[in-house]
């Protein structure tokens, strides 16, 4: 087929071909070498018992057995992952929301906030947890301090196996501004003339954000959920610097059991396996996202 | 009678816009309340920062030091090889900005600019690639890298910034196909060829696209913590994250030293963010609208 359409090219055609191909190129190379090449690899080691050391025994889905049968790890990490993203997602969604749409008000100087809500969002995970450790100090820090002027003793929060993984939570919402940056560049998106038209026709406020705002504002939400869903699933870096997994695995996620697997106990047909699984599951959830968005995300054409 | 409506008109005026500033006022108190609350944990480790070692655990905590400590930084900037960290952040910083100016324009004028077959169904497969996560090739590269005895160098953490990324490729396959073909076919007819209207044409006027592509490399570089835990074992070449997450391990009593540290950490984050944010909300912006 290739070559039909080749012979059928002017040279100039041909030209311009050879020279785009040339020009892909380093990507198509980059494909192969770190996507396309570790990707098949990650699927036939999961398929081995391997320490690095010696070459790979083939065990066939004897890991994946050990996975679904006889591995408490396996579980409560992924229960702990499981319960961050439902913690997490929902108010990230709704609280980035609400936060664009204050700094979507036609106000002089809302700059200024935006940048200021936006700075933790670019903060690396560790600067962030370092300081999240400290405000969260259940003896002298700022939160459990200003709780005990208003008379409430405070939690433990990451030193509690049930404030732990709340506690995660509450962080990663610290950093809505990222999303709240996003909505906005949808909701100055969406045509004046429709809400210059709707208030002709007498429609208040709520009216407006829910007829006209929140229609329109559908693919952003999309977009920000299937974003917001996969970056989730990925929480490490916290749970590293903070709570080292614990206290009593509460925050031993599953990006976390799958780096101590595969880089401190070295069982790399077994992190294979846990990583190929972490990836069907993310994959499963964006697929099922993309299936319902038929019923609610709103495409003008 | 005219009068009188005029006078009407103007109360009514006037009275529109006292709500309007009521409104304003309203507004503003909740968004300065708000943004505090925000600013609460940067306010607590800078405040952290500059206490006594002995006032660090005081009970009730001090809001502010009474006396601020300068002589903190220099401490923490002597006692933890902070200016180390940095420098080899700042290495991996350039080495990929370079890897990304170099190859991103490259292969986005092959997209924009010219038809081949398949064309459609690269551009297709590339775009799939971003939304794949990168933990599911740490394994297979880890061998590899190993292999070529890599470890513990930093090519693992710049190579594959001279292959492309798919979200900047995106990027700036989308801003290439703004740009007039005219520009193009005027440069040709002065005598340029394919990568002469690359370097004359489309280049100079890709600024915005190049910047955002700049600030993002940087501040994903600079903020990388699971590879650089992965590939580098020496502590002296860990970046400041990793350095920063190490420190804590080791030295977790003092406070006051590793708030300085942490917020020296992200100066740079902040510095590199104010100057170019509007090109970096846009960036974002444009991923928000397109993807």
């Amino acid at each position: 087929m290739i070559l039909t359409r080749w012979r059928n090219m002017t040279t100039q055609e041909r030209r311009d071909a050879k020279t785009g191909y040339l020009a892909l190129s380093p990507w198509m190379v980059g494909f192969a070498v770190f996507f396309a090449f570790p990707i098949l690899a990650t699927f036939y080691f999961s398929l081995t018992q391997w320490t690095l050391v010696d070459p790979p025994v083939w065990v066939g889905l004897a890991n994946y057995a050990r996975m679904f049968t006889r591995d408490p790890l396996f579980l409560s990490s992924l229960k702990a992952t499981t319960l961050f993203v439902v913690l997490s997602l929902p108010l990230k969604l709704v609280l980035g929301l609400m936060l664009a749409l204050l700094l979507n008000l036609k106000i002089p100087g809302m700059n200024v906030f935006r940048t200021v809500f936006f700075i933790p969002a670019v903060i690396s995970g560790v600067a962030v947890s370092l300081m999240w450790i400290w405000f969260l100090n259940p003896d002298t820090g700022v939160v459990n301090t200003l709780l005990h002027y208003v008379g409430v003793q405070g939690p433990y929060w990451f030193w509690d196996k049930d404030w732990a993984l709340p506690s995660v939570a509450i962080m990663s919402i610290w950093k809505v501004g990222g999303a709240a940056i996003i909505y906005l560049a949808g909701l100055q998106n969406i045509p004046a003339h429709l809400y210059e038209a709707a208030e002709i026709d007498g429609a208040g406020k709520w009216r407006r954000f829910w007829r006209i705002t929140l229609p329109l504002l559908t693919p952003t939400l999309f977009f920000q959920l299937i974003i917001e869903l996969i970056d989730a699933f990925k929480i490490f870096t916290e749970a590293f610097v903070i709570t080292k997994g614990g206290p009593l695995k509460a925050t031993y996620f599953f990006l976390y059991y799958f780096y101590e697997e595969a880089f401190r106990n070295f069982n790399m047909g077994y992190a294979s396996a846990l990583a190929l699984f972490l990836l069907v599951v993310i994959m499963g959830c964006t697929v099922l996202v993309y299936r319902t968005s038929g019923r609610w995300v709103y495409y003008e054409n | 009678m005219r009068t009188d409506a005029a006078a009407q008109l103007k109360r009514s005026n006037n009275w529109r816009r006292a709500k309007k500033l009521i409104g304003y006022a309203i507004v503003y108190a909740f968004m300065v309340c708000l943004a505090c609350v925000f600013m609460l944990p940067i306010f607590w480790m800078a405040s952290t920062s500059l206490k006594l070692p002995q006032d660090i655990f005081a009970w009730p905590p001090e809001w502010l030091p009474s006396t601020p400590q300068w002589d903190n930084y220099a401490e923490a900037f002597s006692k933890y090889p902070l200016a180390r960290y940095m420098l080899n952040s700042a290495i991996l910083v350039v080495a990929n900005i370079i890897g990304a100016l170099f190859s991103v324009p490259i292969i986005a004028y092959g997209f924009a600019r010219f038809d081949f077959p398949f064309k459609n169904a690269l551009f297709l497969l590339m775009l799939s690639t971003m939304m794949v996560p990168g933990h599911i090739k740490l394994i297979p590269l880890f061998w590899l890298y190993s292999r070529l005895d890599m470890i513990d160098t930093y090519w693992p953490l710049i190579l594959p910034a001279y292959f492309g990324n798919p979200f900047f490729i995106f990027l700036m396959t989308q801003f290439i196909r703004t740009i007039p073909r005219e520009l193009d076919d005027a440069a040709r007819i002065d005598g340029a060829g394919a990568w002469g209207i690359l370097y004359r044409v489309i280049i100079p006027l890709s600024r915005p696209a190049l910047t955002v592509i700049v600030v993002f490399t940087f501040l994903w570089v600079w903020n990388d913590f699971l590879e650089p835990i992965i590939f580098l074992r020496d502590w002296d070449s860990y970046p400041i994250s990793v350095g920063l997450a190490f420190f804590q391990g080791r030295y977790s009593v003092e406070w006051h030293l590793f708030m300085g540290a942490t917020l020296v950490s992200i100066i740079p984050i902040l510095v590199v963010y104010f100057f170019a944010q509007r090109h970096l909300i846009g960036g974002l912006a444009s991923i928000g609208i397109k993807g």
